[in-house]
């Protein structure tokens, strides 16, 4: 275990698995950063969040490849080196850029295997950043897991932990399927124990935060701190609370959630998007459906509200679920009569 | 023009191959047993034959929503096409693609593609992963007229352009984008001198000649090929069919199509020219065309008896694991 933040973790990863398999390349805006310049060397900026920082230098300008802004152009390049035996990794800089590759996400990469019959295969990462938090305001601060998830034959991931970015963009890199994995922006600064050499985490695995009796809180990403947040501060009044990061939405660990409601026989899922149509209601639908009679209470969902993420600081911290405000429905949930 | 008799015949093989795909799809679709949306390629043989003639299996092509004509070319199954365009269980996809996602991995055909301008950005990536193979791959990607103006298409050019990738993008002006004349959507002179703009070498050729497509893409695919980034091609041609099966066409003028079956067929002007030049007999011809007559009526009777897709069949495929 070496103590790593989250955005050294990736980096890291990303390292180790070019190193690994040559078939590995990256490509983005920026991930070399300064090509063409001629006041700078190549690899001045290496990502404007600093993930792929190296990357050229140890790997070359075949491997780690600069590329236009052009978010359609990136994508549909990487879908189909895939498609040609390549390991892509692309980086769209923010998944409210999506907008702009939609098609050759939802209607190309994703559906190549099924349209042609099982005998394509698209191994392809698509890195991107998302989540308010940094004053960014509505085009670069969405939480767009949902649209993502809901779309057959992608595979959405969501990392918490600096231990989770690298293990699960490991299993990205080395999976067979269309890969779309969500990095937090206000996380790439966070500290934790990373596991040294190969670490895999596999898909579809909920990570089981903490164990508690009264009542199950689901989150991904920057809420499942939120979340741990307000669990410490439900603990010091008796209500011990069980924490699921399912690390992906798509596939999602269903037993997982379902085990945890039947034994505490409450839920609260907590997510940063908007509630209509989102992972929340997923969640909830899925508890309701097929283990209603545990429940004990309604279920809640602790979600972003319908509107875009505001700019002004006092208008994002109205928008992004707090931990007082967890901590408050979870109060309501486990008090219910 | 230096192609040798069996080269010859395998050309006229494939171009009749595609016409008589295409007529008898016509037919049979009038008979309500063929679901969905099809558009022939009837017409433009001339391009994908004279194209694909000059690619190997280790190259890559990706086509359009009227992709019979490229995926013939490229050495897709007819048989399992047919099957396919049916929606049989062992149709070339499995019956979950249909005719506008036909694909062949196995031949480099990297899917028809439903969606007009979706194939060049992925033609532009196959070409990074065939220069990254450094084994002289390329990746042709058809479009029609229709496609130069979408947004992705540029994008996919001027990424292929400043990394010098080993691609030739083909536009196939077949005068309509569905049902609007293209010299009304394309505010340029033409298609080429558009993407010469994106410092892409680019031909403007008549592609109602197998002959002269087949020299010129023999030129801008060596060329490519050879490392010098990518090329591009516009190719006059005409579909004798409409957009989809049961457009009425009345947007077309009134002698059009007859005019175009007359003077336009790529059929013809290839059995005339190889016949005044000597170079095939006419019953050399006449033998081809009705090996091929035989292989889709056999087509049609496979593809008509061959079982259909079970309900089970919906969830299978998505991922490779999940």
């Amino acid at each position: 275990m070496t103590e790593t933040t989250f955005r050294e973790a990736l980096t890291d990863t990303l390292h180790q698995e070019m190193a690994r398999d040559e078939n590995v390349i990256v490509m983005g805006e920026d991930v070399v950063g300064g090509t063409g310049n001629p006041h700078v060397e190549p690899d001045f900026v290496g990502g404007v969040f600093g993930v792929t920082a190296g990357l050229y230098t140890k790997f070359g300008v075949e491997r780690c490849i600069d590329m236009p802004i052009s978010e359609a152009g990136i994508v549909g390049t990487a879908a189909g080196a895939a498609l040609a035996g390549k390991r892509p990794v692309a980086e769209i800089m923010f998944c409210d850029f999506m907008g702009l590759c939609l098609d050759q996400l939802m209607n190309q990469a994703a559906k190549f295997r099924y349209m042609f019959g099982g005998k394509a295969t698209c191994p392809m990462v698509l890195r991107t950043t998302y989540g308010a938090g940094m004053n960014a305001a509505s085009q670069h601060s969405q939480s767009l897991h949902p649209l993502v998830t809901m779309i057959p034959g992608l595979k959405v991931v969501i990392p918490s932990t600096p231990a989770d970015a690298k293990g699960l963009l490991t299993t990205a890199i080395r999976d067979d399927d269309p890969v779309i994995f969500f990095e937090h922006k206000t996380l790439y600064t966070i500290s934790g124990d990373v596991p040294d050499g190969d670490h895999t985490v596999p898909f579809g695995k909920a990570r089981i935060v903490s164990e508690g009796e009264d009542c199950t809180l689901v989150a991904t990403g920057r809420m499942v701190s939120f979340c741990e947040n307000a669990a410490q501060a439900l603990s010091e009044d008796g209500i011990s609370c069980d924490i699921i990061d399912p690390r992906t939405t798509s596939p999602l660990d269903e037993d997982a959630i379902l085990d945890s409601v039947e034994k505490t026989g409450r839920l609260v899922v907590v997510d940063e998007t908007p509630p209509r149509c989102s992972f929340a209601c997923d969640v909830a639908a899925l508890a309701a459906s097929e283990v209603f009679s545990s429940l004990k209470a309604p279920i809640k969902q602790v979600t972003a509200p319908h509107s875009p993420v505001p700019f002004a600081k006092e208008l994002e911290a109205a928008y992004v679920p707090s931990p007082a405000k967890i901590k408050d429905i979870v109060e309501q949930t486990v008090n219910y009569k | 023009m230096q192609l040798a008799r069996e080269e010859l015949q395998q050309a006229y093989r494939q171009m009749k191959t595609i016409r008589e795909f295409e007529e008898r799809l016509h037919k049979e679709i009038a008979t309500g047993v063929i679901p969905g949306f099809t558009h022939l390629y009837a017409g433009q043989e001339s391009v994908a034959v004279g194209v694909c003639e000059n690619l190997t299996n280790d190259d890559y092509i990706t086509s359009t929503h009227r992709g019979h004509g490229h995926c013939i070319a490229k050495g897709c199954d007819v048989i399992g096409m047919m099957k396919e365009v049916y929606g049989k269980a062992d149709g070339l996809c499995k019956g979950k693609g249909g005719s506008m996602h036909v694909a062949d991995m196995d031949v480099g055909m990297l899917g028809a593609n439903g969606i007009v301008g979706g194939g060049p950005p992925l033609a532009t990536g196959a070409a990074l992963a065939a220069k990254l193979d450094k084994k002289g791959g390329v990746a042709v990607s058809f479009g029609g007229d229709g496609s130069c103006n979408q947004g992705p298409v540029f994008e996919a050019m001027n990424i292929a352009a400043i990394l010098k990738l080993p691609s030739v993008y083909v536009y196939e002006n077949n005068r309509y984008s569905e049902h609007t004349h293209s010299s009304y959507v394309i505010a340029s002179e033409s298609i080429a001198s558009r993407v010469e703009g994106f410092g892409i070498h680019t031909v403007k050729a008549n592609g109602f000649d197998f002959f002269e497509v087949h020299e010129v893409m023999k030129e801008l695919i060596t060329k490519a090929r050879e490392g010098n980034g990518p090329c591009a091609v516009e190719f006059e041609t005409t579909r004798f069919y409409g957009h989809f099966e049961g457009d009425p066409q009345n947007y077309r003028a009134p002698t059009e199509l007859e005019d175009d079956r007359e003077n336009n067929d790529c059929l013809k002007i290839f059995r005339s020219k190889v016949s005044e030049a000597g170079l095939l007999a006419d019953e050399d011809l006449d033998n081809i065309d009705n090996e091929v007559l035989a292989l889709i009526d056999d087509a049609v009777e496979q593809a008509q008896n061959s079982p259909a897709p079970t309900p089970d069949d919906v969830t299978t495929d998505v991922y490779v694991s999940y």
